[in-house]
């Protein structure tokens, strides 16, 4: 990989991508494409689970069967498994929506003509690390009183003594700064490296194939550029649905976090 | 501020563009409402109904097994009655029976009385008639005998001895006498 991209780098007269790249231009008006896309995905995949749950049959069709899957999935092994099976209920539409949110968004890198991942604008990812923010704040509060809740978040159970002076500000700091930063960073960062990366082999491949003097090196760099493509995309693939699942995970941990009793 | 450094600023990817933040979250938001309002209820729904389904279908196989159980016992009852009803009849038989052969055995027995008295009372009969007509003979032999004796003299004694041989000897062959 970084033998390739060495070589991609040292070809004369090419610009390699950067955060330029994702600077795409208005389509029309103020509107980008990553607006058009988020607007998409909603419609998309309301569309496509209202279809597949509108029957709501006991013995379900193939399309019910796969959005049972999938719904099923956040259900009982993200939310049920995370929060409990005294709470959970409440937060399935969320963590559900949360779910098919960033997989869709994040597939768009994927598909061809969108070909963008919406997260890779970092402004999506913190949209979404705020709501999910507000959510378990909200949930800790309303549980526990504003007190309580700070407590709660502040001084784990079994510490005493001077031990708080050092704890609670940590725990303030992870539980309340720390968390939706990371939240946000790990998409947006994770999406935004993938898609810079096939930029530059789909790019470096294509100049190396076609632009560049005709070397041996320059030859075997370009091929090696696609084939990496291909390998990446193939990462992609995995990676981008790693994130909808650690993001939706996260938050039904947080969530369950702040519904619970004790740490 | 110099053109260059503003433009690297805007290119910050980290640095986000607050509409992208706000459309966002309201998109998100609306995707939220909807999958809360229709999407989820319908699953839920669909899952709630298959529960029903597989329980109710449980119900239904516990009171066919309840049936099934009652109506075992119902004849396994039946079947106890039988075989305590065909003990009954058995012994009852056995019973009338045994009291058919005492009840035979004694009219036998009476039977068997009543022959032997009747026989017994017969041969008194004959015994009385014969001892009736032997007395009648006695008294005519008595007096043949008496007469034939006074009718021949008996101061022989030989002839005294053969008169009562002829008589016994017509006694024997039946022939009363010689007169």
């Amino acid at each position: 990989m970084s033998d390739t991209i060495a070589v991609i780098m040292a070809a004369e007269g090419f610009t390699p991508p950067g955060p330029a790249d994702f600077d795409l231009p208005p389509i029309f008006g103020e509107v980008t494409k990553p607006m058009v896309m988020v607007g998409l995905s909603v419609v998309l995949i309301f569309t496509l689970f209202y279809a597949m749950s509108r029957k709501a049959a006991i013995v379900p069709g193939r399309m019910q069967f796969a959005g049972e899957f999938v719904y099923g999935g956040v259900r009982n092994s993200i939310a049920r498994e995370s929060i409990g099976s005294e709470h959970f209920m409440k937060f399935v539409p969320y963590l559900f929506a949360l779910f098919t949110f960033v997989l869709v968004n994040n597939y768009f890198g994927m598909i061809p003509i969108v070909q963008f991942p919406t997260f890779s604008h970092s402004g999506y990812a913190y949209g979404l690390a705020a709501l999910s923010w507000l959510l378990y704040n909200g949930v800790g509060i309303w549980k526990h009183g504003a007190l309580g809740y700070l407590k709660h978040v502040s001084v784990p159970a079994g510490v005493s003594g001077v031990m708080l002076l050092l704890i609670v500000p940590l725990e303030i700091l992870s539980n309340i700064v720390v968390r939706p930063v990371t939240l946000a960073l790990r998409l947006f960062a994770n999406m935004f490296a993938g898609h810079l990366l096939l930029i530059l082999f789909a790019l470096g491949g294509e100049y190396l194939l076609v632009e560049a003097s005709p070397s041996v090196l320059n030859i075997v760099g370009g091929i090696g550029a696609i084939i990496m493509f291909f390998l990446v995309s193939a990462l992609e693939l995995l990676v981008m649905f790693l994130q909808a699942y650690v993001f939706t995970l996260l938050t039904a941990m947080y969530v369950a976090g702040a519904v619970a009793e004790e740490h | 501020m110099s053109e260059s450094v503003r433009a690297a600023e805007e290119l910050n990817p980290l640095i986000p563009h607050l509409s992208e933040i706000i459309l966002g979250a309201v998109w998100f938001l609306i995707l939220f409402g909807l999958i809360w309002k229709f999407v989820v209820p319908n699953f839920e729904k669909a899952y709630a109904d298959r529960t029903a389904a597989i329980e109710g279908g449980l119900a239904a196989a516990e009171t066919k097994q309840a049936e099934a159980d009652a109506k075992l016992a119902e004849l396994e009852a039946q079947l106890a009655d039988a075989r305590h009803e065909a003990a009954r009849i058995r012994e009852e038989a056995r019973e009338q029976g045994a009291a058919i052969v005492s009840d035979l055995r004694a009219q036998g027995q009476a039977e068997q009385t009543r022959i032997v008295e009747a026989g017994k009372a017969q041969i008194e009969a004959e015994r009385q008639q014969a001892v009736a007509s032997l007395r009648a003979e006695v008294g005519s032999l008595a007096t043949g005998l008496a007469g034939r004796i006074v009718g021949e003299s008996l101061e022989d004694e030989a002839r005294q001895g053969r008169v009562v041989e002829r008589f016994l000897a017509d006694l024997e062959t039946g022939t009363p006498g010689v007169n």
